[in-house]
């Protein structure tokens, strides 16, 4: 039997701490993004529609950030929350919130940045038409929103992407605890250091049906726009 | 005229070169190697530092040393991948020999694992009768306790121990990190966890933890390292021959002395069993 026919037999049989592993992963990233999206969808919309101090210069900020590796994330946190940090005193390390924290962080910028170019790139005619359709204040942004949902939705599947497929805050954060905060990353790692590859190949192939679902979502949605 | 002295210039520097590499590669091949699969606590510890000079100077035989988990250590020897390992779980190390993989099994030196927690000790194993007490009381209170869970040689004392309970160690407050002892020791500082460690690596992660030794000394405690070469019969290219040679340096009076002496942070960390 092959080392891939062994892969998927692992997935088809159901294996208990393999679905496991994908619940955490996939339920730790979607609270992530849930987060991370109640204040990136806003500053996105800011960044691009308000005049403010500084704005140049936090955009620039946003956009440096999306090229933060996942250790750098994962360092940072640590040393907040760490018991020798000045958050210690939570004692969150190695727990899911933890990982969620450092997610948060991860995709913060990606989706605020997707979404400030999705409304650089609408058409400048919307604004202007909702306004003369009445729409004021809250009532502005929520209309904009609903108009932009298709970019907006891009961006958050991006975004979920890069929660569920990072390794680098998951382990030091999480510290791939079994039962607890191991994740389908940090499996792969710890397995392939092992040398067992059945159940990494199998959680791969499952990472893998991940993230070519959501991008299929991505292309999608971008093409019913 | 010029062009052919330049082109006869160039020859000659190629065929220098070539020649050069040649002979350089010939020196190289003259030394023979073996292959050591160990595990990385041995590594991280510097004493094969102390032993592989002195080996390789007297034998004119290169060793080189792959520093792993000991599972992964035995399934470099089952692959063929290596000529020799020096692990240290034994009853991994009997399979691997009942197999066929393995022969020529030697004792080379013990080390000793220790429980170590926080100063407060909430499940009060210090003072504790035997490592199975300390273990037993950890898990009456449900502190927490991190296991290494990576099927390591520590790992899979540690199930041990556990299993000498007759508990079956599950619930929050039993954690297993899948990773290396070094991870573990920082993260249960962190998380003010019980854990089993090498006294090695205890001794040289040590400053910068706030953790404590609470337990130490049961003679189960005891963590023997066995050699083992890598079976010729079932790989027939390995290097058995110098394997050999390095089994017996191991455990010969001039092995063993150095075990004996060695020293880190002023403390003994191996006890040289082989001649005993």
């Amino acid at each position: 039997m092959t080392l891939l026919e062994k892969a998927l037999g692992l997935i088809l049989s159901g294996d208990e701490e393999l679905y496991r592993i994908c619940f955490t992963s996939i339920s730790f990233s979607a609270i992530s993004i849930f987060i991370a999206s109640l204040a990136a969808i806003p500053l996105g919309f800011l960044l691009k529609l308000k005049e403010f101090p500084c704005r140049q210069l936090l955009l620039i900020i946003v956009n440096s950030l999306m090229a933060l590796p996942t250790v750098v994330v994962g360092l940072l946190i640590y040393t907040l929350i760490s018991r020798s940090g000045p958050l210690g005193q939570i004692g969150i390390l190695y727990s899911p919130a933890a990982v969620i924290t450092g997610q948060v962080v991860l995709v913060l910028p990606i989706i605020t940045s997707m979404v400030h170019g999705a409304i650089s790139d609408m058409d400048p005619r919307l604004p202007e038409t909702l306004q003369t359709l009445g729409a004021r204040g809250l009532n502005y942004y929520g209309m904009l929103a609903r108009e932009m949902k298709g970019p907006i939705l891009a961006a958050i599947l991006a975004g979920y992407g890069r929660a569920i497929g990072e390794v680098g805050v998951s382990m030091m954060l999480g510290g791939n605890i079994r039962w607890y905060t191991r994740t389908i990353t940090t499996t792969i790692s710890l397995q392939t250091s092992k040398g067992e590859f059945e159940l990494g190949l199998a959680l791969g192939i499952i990472l893998m049906a991940i993230a070519l679902t959501l991008n299929f979502l991505i292309h999608g949605v971008v093409r019913h726009e | 005229m010029q062009k052919k002295m330049q082109l006869s210039a160039f020859l000659l520097t190629v065929s220098l070169l070539f020649n050069f590499t040649l002979s350089s590669c010939g020196q190289h091949e003259d030394m023979s190697h073996i292959k050591l699969a160990t595990t990385t606590t041995t590594d991280n510890s510097g004493l094969l530092a102390e032993l592989i000079p002195v080996f390789e100077e007297r034998n004119s035989i290169k060793v080189d040393v792959i520093a792993v988990g000991t599972g992964k250590a035995i399934i470099h020897g089952k692959n063929g991948d290596v000529d020799v390992i020096l692990v240290h779980a034994r009853n991994q190390e009997d399979a691997f020999i009942d197999s066929g993989f393995g022969i020529d099994r030697r004792d080379v030196m013990h080390n000793d694992f220790i429980l170590i927690g926080p100063d407060s000790d909430p499940s009060g194993i210090r003072g504790s009768s035997s490592a199975t007490e300390a273990l037993k009381s950890i898990a009456e209170y449900e502190s927490s306790f991190l296991s290494r869970g990576d099927d390591s040689g520590t790992h899979t004392k540690e199930r041990q121990l556990w299993k000498d309970t007759d508990i079956t160690p599950s619930g929050q407050w039993y954690k297993e990190a899948g990773q290396g002892m070094g991870t573990v020791l920082t993260m249960s500082n962190e998380m003010l966890a019980y854990t089993m460690t090498d006294r090695g690596t205890w001794l040289a992660m040590k400053d910068k933890l706030d953790l404590v030794l609470l337990f130490e000394g049961d003679p189960i405690l005891y963590n023997p390292y066995g050699v083992i070469a890598v079976n010729p019969e079932r790989h027939d290219h390995v290097n058995y021959e110098d394997a050999m040679r390095f089994i017996s340096f191991l455990t010969s009076q001039t092995g063993q002395n150095i075990i004996q002496s060695y020293r880190k942070n002023g403390e003994q960390l191996f006890f040289p069993d082989a001649l005993n």
